[in-house]
């Protein structure tokens, strides 16, 4: 396998992966390494978990991490109601003692959460850990200690292994700083905001029904807006969310008109400051010099 | 393209050269271990490793974890394997073009080596250092440059009452911080929910009856307190009340972090834990070495969110700053500080003394840069009024 391969076969669905970003899922393929995206909202990290699933063909395993994210819902938990029901009807039969409990702690009671089901996979499946740094420290302690070794142990059942190994990504954002350790196990990409030209193809891939002058356009005014003093700067998803509002109110040209535009703005500002800040003026402003 | 690194004759290979390339990234901060190295080539073998364009993002995506590593990757990558053609390679290109020439015998050989080893190594360092002395020779900080050696008895600001005192202040305030509670569920005796687990295997002896019921809530998990204070000369008046809320503060609990920094930043939470509230002073004031002298409240941040917050602060900390903001550093310092130490998921409070007076504004330069990054900026000149944020803490 090689690089570019993983560049196009990323194209082929969609996504325009930078070089870097491709050498790292590249590498972190071929090593068997979880990989580590890291980078501002809405630049498409998740995007490429995604991707990447329709790419190989293969399951995506999503794994939402939260404060207070623990073992029952990110490995397993046994299925307690229909344990209470069993119980129940075991007494009726008259089954008591060892065999029943042999049967309650079975694969049938066993409710697998992604880590689990990840890693019991027939063909790897991509194992998604979206927004990792919003786990708690002892959760990422536990995870380290599943993506190095690929098992997990229950108690009642004994210790799982990997059936195959998952393609693990995780992501951040960097609400808080991950543990060196963790850093260390995988391959590591930081994901920008892509440039003009490769936002330009991202936009062209996805919303086929832009022509060209307003793309060059939206993208030259997308740009700018990212280097005006912003609380949240507008990512890739805004921005074909933009597109799809301009072509939605039909407009064919950004100077055209001011009073669309402005609404149209709902798509890309997402705060109260945001919306003050870029007013008509500053729009115009923008769209003039962005053709 | 830039021209390739010539490496000495004797080069004991490309293994060797991977290993020389980790330690020349050790050497610029990268975090790397023995296993980077092994990876790092296992990697190379999986592309065109003769193709360096390849081989540096290759690299990249092994070597670097964090964004500022990705950042100045490249420069590193060229400085090591791309040196030859660069104008601050002179210095040490007479060493390295050498050693072919006069490797005659394998001692004179390994010497070239080693010698080019370390000019490699060195180079950008040199240039590291010139722009530290650039920073350390700014010509706007003689005020604070000048350091009040003049050494000040603590014991006459500070009297163990005081202490005593502040340690019940310090108490009632640390408590108001412990009462963040965690979000992840233990077992407990008693609690909001009832652990189903439990009760499924406590059953089992009962015939599926659940009698014995367990139950999960939410552990307290105490806050870390960090105290940085300021001792510069104009601090001097408050110095004994701060300094005495710090003492107690760091004796009420064991995991209370302290500091002062006056042009230099000191750990003193080993002395303030000294059994014997005399000699904690006696050891605080040999620390404060330099006491009411000039105030470097930037670097004094930025030295602190670089070193002891690595290793101290996390998210569960408050970080507590007490100055006036009167600062002879350059007011962004103090704002990328805050903003790199609230990157560690902490609170960060900021007590201003100046703030209890009538009509104040914060416009001491490096207060207003502060001023964004805080979850609290309130008065304290007084116990009452350090006591009286309890309730404003709690609520953070």
């Amino acid at each position: 396998m090689n690089w570019s391969r993983v560049q196009s076969d990323m194209a082929k669905q969609g996504y325009v992966a930078s070089d870097d970003l491709s050498m790292a899922l590249h590498i972190a393929l071929s090593l068997g390494r979880p990989l580590l995206l890291e980078g501002a909202a809405g630049v498409g990290k998740t995007d490429i978990a995604r991707t990447l699933a329709r790419a190989y063909n293969t399951r995506l395993i999503r794994l939402q991490c939260y404060e207070g994210l623990d073992a029952a819902q990110a490995i397993y938990e046994w299925n307690y109601q229909r344990q209470l029901l069993a119980i129940r009807a075991a007494a009726e039969d008259g089954e008591t003692g060892k065999t029943i409990e042999a049967r309650l702690f079975s694969e049938e009671y066993l409710l697998q959460r992604p880590l689990l089901q990840a890693i019991r996979q027939e063909v790897a499946p991509v194992l998604l850990i979206d927004e990792i740094d919003r786990a708690d420290e002892e959760f990422e302690a536990y995870l380290l200690e599943v993506l190095s070794d690929f098992q997990i142990t229950i108690p009642e059942l004994g210790t799982i292994k990997a059936t195959t190994k998952p393609i693990v990504i995780l992501t951040a954002n960097g609400t808080r700083d991950l543990s060196d350790a963790l850093r260390r196990r995988c391959i590591y990409a930081h994901v920008d905001y892509p440039d003009r030209a490769t936002e330009l193809a991202i936009l062209q891939a996805r919303c086929p029904e832009v022509t060209a002058d307003l793309g060059v356009q939206i993208i030259g005014f997308v740009q700018a807006l990212r280097k005006e003093d912003l609380e949240k700067k507008p990512g890739v998803a805004e921005m074909l969310d933009f597109a799809a509002a301009l072509a939605g109110l039909g407009l064919a040209d950004l100077t055209d008109d001011p009073v669309r535009l402005q609404a149209a703005l709902a798509t890309l500002l997402k705060t109260h400051a945001d919306r003050g800040a870029i007013t008509t003026e500053i729009a115009q402003r923008l769209a003039g010099t962005a053709g | 393209m830039s021209k390739i690194t010539r490496f000495a004759a004797r080069d004991p290979g490309p293994d060797a050269r991977m290993a020389g390339f980790l330690a020349h990234l050790r050497a610029h901060g990268l975090r790397l271990g023995v296993g980077e190295t092994d990876t790092a080539l296992r990697a190379l073998t999986t592309i065109d490793a003769a193709d360096p364009t390849q081989a540096c993002r290759a690299l990249k995506a092994v070597c670097c974890s964090n964004a500022e590593d990705w950042a100045q990757f490249d420069t590193l990558f060229d400085s090591y394997w791309r040196n030859d053609g660069r104008v601050r390679q002179k210095v040490i290109a007479s060493g390295r073009d050498a050693a072919p020439k006069h490797s005659r015998s394998s001692r004179e050989a390994q010497q070239a080596a080693s010698s080019d080893t370390k000019g490699t190594r060195d180079s950008p360092e040199t240039s590291n250092q010139n722009g530290d002395s650039h920073m350390a020779g700014d010509g706007k900080l003689i005020a604070s440059t000048v350091r009040n050696l003049m050494k000040k008895d603590l014991r006459e600001l500070v009297s163990p009452q005081d202490i005593r005192e502040a340690e019940v202040v310090a108490r009632r305030l640390a408590q108001a911080f412990a009462d963040r509670r965690s979000r992840r569920r233990k077992q407990a005796r008693k609690g909001s929910r009832i652990d189903l687990r439990r009760v499924m295997r406590h059953s089992l002896a009962t015939g599926g009856e659940p009698i014995k019921l367990a139950y999960r809530r939410r552990p307290d998990r105490t806050v870390k307190l960090t105290a940085i204070c300021d001792v510069s000369g104009s601090m001097t008046v408050y110095a004994k009340i701060f300094l005495s809320f710090l003492a107690g503060m760091v004796r009420a609990d064991n995991a209370t972090d302290a500091y002062l920094f006056h042009t230099r930043l000191v750990r003193i939470t080993e002395a303030l834990r000294d059994d014997d509230p005399l000699r904690a002073l006696n050891r605080l004031t040999l620390l404060a070495d330099g006491f009411g002298g000039g105030s470097k409240i930037g670097s004094a941040l930025d030295q602190f969110s670089r070193t002891y917050a690595r290793k101290f602060v996390t998210g569960r900390s408050v970080v507590i700053i007490l100055s006036d903001g009167y600062d002879t550093d350059p007011p962004e310092l103090i704002a990328t500080a805050l903003a790199r130490l609230k990157k560690r998921g902490c609170k960060v409070i900021w007590l201003n003394p100046l703030k209890g007076w009538e009509d104040y504004a914060p416009v001491a330069r490096g207060m207003a840069a502060a001023l964004p990054h805080l979850d609290l900026f309130a008065a304290a000149n007084t116990l009452d009024n350090l006591a009286s944020l309890a309730p404003k803490v709690s609520r953070l």
